[in-house]
């Protein structure tokens, strides 16, 4: 800091803590909301501190669904087991495949290289979101509807994962295949020998985006399950918010709320090095 | 830049980049020429059979008035949630740049609601602001003012744009943060030393030194509100009141899944696809200057 008024300093800490509250804000109430009786929530305002109830509403949403109300009676300890499935799946497949391609496009000259790098580079531009329909038909054509493999691999097709670990390759020095080739090391032993342990942290800090982005698809999900055993918490939650006269029972609701925030965040916080690294190399 | 050393042989390698290609092929290559097709034809309305038209989709959108309408939805949107998130966070990373102990907490404390699913936030906002049980609508009403953004259409784009700004912040913040810490601090020292006040100092060394990376992160944030705002629309307003919280992704869908209006709908993705095209192109073109800088 370049001055030292006291002054600027805590005004310093006050702005961030505003800029903290505001965060967090929206959070606290859902937390308190879960923690309280349905009549202390349709009876406004929410109180400010937690209530009693944290165990019954929890217990209701992970095991029994909600007591009465629009969207009631379905648990979703399943739909958390559904969403940690592609969460990992998309993840783990990303990674693999990713690996493999950067590792063929930096350490081999093959035939119709950079077709295959263009063809794979044109998959930045387009969210799955655009194509929504026909790749909706092309997954129900191979009978994927309600399948776990429906659900991970149409996402798996991206190339953001494949254009971090490239560039990073890149950056490893030529001695390293000089030497390994020199022992008579073939690709596939320099692959899992060299390349992939020097890759962890790249992999940890691509773990964290991937499985944030995996744990938190959307529209995806919805379209594609219609069997209530397949669906994923983030999409069940819309599917518990009441339209026109039908009312929900909100602690249940917002502890499903709370529920399906907590995996990502744990894993934001707990693996924070990884993620900051991983923000701000991937999306450049 | 290629390196200089390599392995032999054409088989392995095809056999390595052989799942990505598939999977490209597969789930995006064929679905997207599939969307450039149907686009350009018409299904009767029994999905019978359908006509060729050529580019009457096209032409009939852009003369639709509610697509020409969720096409000014969307920049008004978008326009609202980059420059939003993107002011709040570049301030909080000003004031944490500013501190010489304690940025690091702030940043675990700000950088969380990366995590939570557009989706969810729109849930969250949704609450406080439900008519009947919301927090906010009950103030608001305890000072006269009524809420109501199921009937009330600016109600409702002022919601959709604050739950989407909010988890957007800390993406911003931190790109912000990393931008401030690279600036050498010997030329802010340097500006003091001469007497330039701080905002002297932030408008003149601070904001050209950023630009670089205030220009990538308008892109990203534009593609943002393009996208990945579609689970804070579809759980707070389902595009409504009366259309006014569509924009066009969501037009897509609607069109296409609820609707069934298959040729529209897939002249729209061809639309959006020419659109996010001209982005990445922007954006990889900044990239490239970066990387030559």
């Amino acid at each position: 800091m370049v001055e030292k008024k006291k002054s600027g300093y805590w005004l310093t800490h006050l702005g961030l803590i505003l800029g903290v509250l505001f965060i967090f804000f929206p959070v606290w109430l859902t937390f308190v909301a879960s923690t309280v009786t349905q009549d202390a929530i349709i009876y406004p305002p929410l109180p400010m501190l937690p209530g009693t109830e944290f165990f019954e509403n929890y217990a209701n949403a992970l095991f029994r669904g909600s007591p009465e109300g629009y969207g009631a009676k379905v648990p979703v300890i399943k739909m958390m087991m559904n969403s940690a499935i592609m969460a990992i799946g998309i993840t783990v497949g990303k990674i693999i495949i990713s690996l493999l391609s950067a590792f063929a496009f930096v350490y081999f000259r093959f035939p119709f290289r950079n077709l295959c790098f263009w063809l794979i580079f044109i998959t930045l531009m387009l969210p799955v979101e655009v194509r929504i329909v026909p790749t909706y038909e092309v997954v129900a054509n191979l009978n994927l509807l309600n399948s776990y493999t429906g659900l991970i691999f149409p996402l798996i097709a991206s190339a953001t994962a494949t254009f971090l670990f490239r560039q990073f390759f890149m950056t490893i020095p030529d001695e390293m295949v000089e030497a390994a080739r020199m022992d008579g090391c073939s690709p596939m032993r320099f692959f899992f020998d060299i390349l992939v342990p020097i890759s962890k942290t790249n992999i940890a800090a691509l773990f964290v985006i991937l499985f944030i982005f995996g744990w938190n698809q959307y529209l995806w999900p919805l379209l594609m399950t219609t069997d209530p055993d397949m669906r994923t918490i983030v999409m069940a939650i819309d599917s518990m918010i009441p339209t026109g006269d039908d009312y929900a029972h909100w602690p249940t609701v917002m502890a499903t709320a709370m529920l399906a925030m907590v995996p990502p965040v744990i894993v934001v916080i707990s693996m924070q090095k990884f993620f900051v690294k991983g923000l701000l190399e991937s999306d450049k | 830049m290629e390196k200089r050393v390599f392995f032999k042989g054409w088989w392995l390698p095809a056999l390595l980049v052989a799942p990505q290609l598939l999977i490209s092929f597969v789930f995006f290559f064929y679905p997207s020429g599939q969307a450039i097709w149907n686009s350009l034809f018409l299904p009767d309305p029994f999905g019978l059979k359908t006509e060729f038209v050529g580019l009457d989709n096209f032409r009939f959108l852009l003369s639709d008035p509610y697509y020409l309408a969720s096409f000014k939805t969307t920049i008004i949107f978008s326009t609202a949630v980059s420059v939003s998130s993107m002011a709040l966070g570049l301030y909080l990373a000003a004031l944490a740049d500013r501190l010489i102990k304690g940025a690091g907490v702030y940043q675990t404390l700000l950088i969380w609601p990366y995590a939570i699913a557009p989706a969810i936030a729109g849930v969250l906002w949704l609450f406080m602001f439900n008519g009947n049980i919301g927090l906010a609508s009950y103030y608001l009403k305890a000072l006269g003012y009524e809420w109501n953004h199921t009937l009330k259409g600016d109600q409702a784009m002022f919601l959709v744009i604050l739950a989407s700004s909010w988890g957007r912040i800390s993406y911003n913040f931190l790109f912000f943060l990393a931008g401030l810490q690279a600036i050498p601090k010997s030329i802010i020292e340097a500006a003091a030393i001469d007497g330039a006040s701080f905002w002297k100092r932030f408008g003149t060394i601070v904001v050209p030194l950023l630009s670089p990376i205030t220009f990538f992160l308008l892109v990203v944030n534009i593609v943002y509100a393009f996208f990945d705002t579609f689970g804070v629309i579809h759980t707070i307003t389902s595009g409504g009141p009366e259309q006014s919280t569509t924009i066009l992704v969501y037009k897509v869908f609607s069109d296409g899944f609820v609707s069934q209006d298959l040729g529209s709908s897939a002249a729209q993705s061809v639309i959006l696809l020419v659109l996010v095209g001209i982005l990445t192109v922007i954006q990889f073109k900044y990239i490239e200057r970066k990387v030559h800088y």
